[in-house]
């Protein structure tokens, strides 16, 4: 879900070629790229992004990841704007701990997930342009994903892409996690090991067509046992 | 009751900022904590008024530009900071000072539409539809929920239960449906605890569409059908439900039931039965037999109105609402994948096992490829 306002009529970027006579306005809002992708399992689950912050022609930073650890059974993976992304994260760890010593008890992940859709809603008239996934595991020890739109819809999937090269990586879970339009073929439940390695080949094949992502890899392991990370190199160019 | 904090009639000393005179300052300190927790009773639209508590039931106050920086969440509640304090803990006092306030800067009282254009497109299209017949309800909708050319969810429930005798269909930006629904849960559980009865399908829809309004002009967008069965009260389920039975032999092709003189049942019997209501956050509420809302529409409509009458059977109904899906999701290329199915009775709502149109089109050409073959045998064998 690229930004939509960057590019011209002439297909090129607006800030960087010229389309014609425009009226410069302030927007509030700028897309510094990345991808993330989540994958539940029965007893895992995964997230994982890319570490480049891009914006227009410029790589900002090579080292900038787009999971943040919640809980020590949730992750979140924001990408869009890294401005809403920091303050969107801020705001969901004060709720976090207003909770905790409120309810004596941590928030598990599909009660994060309600809060988020709320906050994301509560500015529905001036969004915050973050692409959100959360991944964790449920109350019963199977892994969950929660994917939302910028204003707060969401739902409960087992797989889901999102970021620049969401539209590239989304088909390609469909296929191998979802067995989607195969035939004939044996429905395996998806192990760990097999999970993170099919993780990064899509990684490394999103790097090589789309230009926000790249650079490194990151990924999160979510398992009853806590939170492994994992960093595989990238392209970076 | 949502309406009632509205107007302010009826607990005036409850209340006093809502009949404040108009020079009281509009304070943005105040408002808008990210999580949705203080209201501002600045900017306000009525009247000067003389005195607390002179509101006249005609001046129906409507703080318009309020509602806009208030999180739509809140819409209706009665908010901790003014409620009356006897009924509160003192912890809430406590918890105020050390949120987080990031206050937003001023909005432009007035200012409706966005002046920040959005840099992305929000899900939209779709199919859905409802109609009533005489043996309940039914809902349809596809579940393709698109954004800008792509598929982002290719199982969203579209249809929503909102309590055990009404669901609602959704149309339009899936956020806003989702929200606006479990609001409309809220507030119709709250008018059941109030009230001991449940509100009925007319009720509810006039609850969404005054919720609504408010945002008119906004970029809100929800189309919503409300598909209901009324009961006509807790003591009058027993009398509701003879007289549907005695009125499905008689009753042409109204949704209202007929009463017999013999019932001994109040002035709102006539209000019983299968209902279904058409609310748009344009404003427009129309009650009806059958509506089709979406860009797959059009295609739904030509095959209810051949399909659909009141006598039908529940089997019938059925077939006819996931035949008009199945045809639109052919036709329309925003609507596909899945039909969710509900069907609303006495008893309450059902819902039928979430089917895959995939298969159905693989049944249809294989239907069309036999009859192909045959044809070409009979050619052979004349």
């Amino acid at each position: 879900m690229i930004s939509s306002q960057a590019y011209g009529d002439n297909g090129k970027m607006k800030d960087y070629h010229y389309s014609g006579p425009v009226e410069h306005k302030f927007s509030p809002y700028a897309f510094n790229g990345g991808t993330v992708l989540a994958v539940a399992g029965e007893d895992f689950a995964l997230v994982a992004s890319d570490t480049r912050l891009s914006e227009g022609y410029s790589i900002h930073s090579r080292d900038s990841p787009k999971c943040y650890k919640l809980t020590d059974t949730t992750v979140i993976g924001c990408s869009g704007f890294h401005g809403d992304c920091l303050t969107l994260t801020k705001i969901i760890e004060a709720r976090l701990k207003m909770y905790k010593h409120s309810n004596n008890k941590g928030m598990t992940s599909g009660a994060i997930a309600a809060m988020l859709s709320t906050i994301l809603y509560g500015r529905r008239f001036f969004p915050y342009y973050v692409y959100n996934i959360i991944g964790g595991l449920d109350e019963e020890g199977r892994g969950a994903v929660y994917s939302f739109d910028p204003v707060g819809s969401y739902q409960r999937d087992s797989y889901k892409a999102g970021g620049s090269a969401s539209a590239m990586l989304q088909p390609l879970l469909d296929n191998q996690i979802g067995f989607k339009n195969m035939e004939n073929v044996e429905q395996l439940p998806l192990s760990q090991d097999k999970a993170v390695q099919l993780v990064k080949d899509v990684f490394i094949s999103a790097a090589e067509r789309d230009v926000y992502t790249g650079d490194a890899l990151k990924i999160c392991i979510i398992t009853k046992e806590g939170i492994r990370e994992e960093v595989v190199p990238l392209r970076k160019d | 009751m949502a309406l009632q904090n509205v107007c302010g009639l009826q607990h005036p000393p409850l209340f006093p900022e809502w009949s404040a005179p108009l020079s009281q300052s509009f304070m943005p300190e105040e408002s808008t904590h990210l999580f949705g927790g203080g209201v501002q009773h600045g900017g306000a639209f009525s009247a000067r008024l003389p005195g607390r508590g002179a509101l006249s039931p005609l001046e129906f106050y409507m703080p318009i530009s309020e509602y806009l920086t208030q999180s739509p969440i809140n819409f209706g509640q009665i908010s901790l900071s003014s409620a009356p304090k006897n009924f509160l803990n003192n912890n809430i006092d406590i918890i105020h000072p050390s949120l987080p306030c990031i206050s937003l800067p001023p909005p432009t009282p007035c200012s409706i539409s966005p002046s920040v254009p959005l840099p992305f497109t929000l899900s939209h299209g779709t199919t859905t539809l409802g109609f009533a017949f005489q043996g309940g309800v039914i809902a349809a909708a596809d579940t393709r929920s698109s954004c800008a050319g792509q598929v982002a969810c290719p199982n969203a429930p579209k249809v929503l239960p909102i309590h055990s005798h009404l669901v609602g269909t959704t149309s339009g930006t899936s956020a806003d449906c989702a929200l606006w629904k479990r609001i409309l849960s809220r507030e119709l559980r709250l008018y059941q605890l109030r009230h001991h009865r449940r509100l009925s399908t007319g009720g509810a829809a006039k609850l969404l569409s005054h919720m609504l309004h408010p945002f008119k002009g906004t970029e809100l967008c929800v189309a919503a059908t409300l598909c209901g069965w009324d009961g006509g009260g807790e003591k009058d389920e027993n009398h509701a439900i003879t007289q549907v039975t005695e009125s499905d032999s008689s009753s042409q092709s109204t949704a209202v039931c007929k009463s017999k003189s013999q019932q001994v049942v109040t002035a709102r019997s006539g209000m019983c039965g299968p209902r279904v209501v058409y609310v748009c956050s344009d404003g427009l509420r129309l009650q009806g037999e059958l509506f089709s809302v979406g860009s797959g529409s059009p295609y739904a409509y030509s095959i209810l109105d051949s399909g659909v009458h009141w006598g039908m059977s529940a089997q019938e109904a059925a077939c006819v609402a996931r035949e008009a899906v199945y045809r639109a999701t052919h036709r329309d290329a925003y609507s596909g994948n899945n039909v969710d199915l509900y069907h609303v009775t006495a008893e309450g709502w059902r819902r039928r096992e979430r089917e895959n149109l995939k298969d159905e089109y693989y049944r249809e050409k294989e239907r069309e490829r036999k009859r192909v073959a045959e044809r070409k045998n009979e050619k052979k064998g004349v």
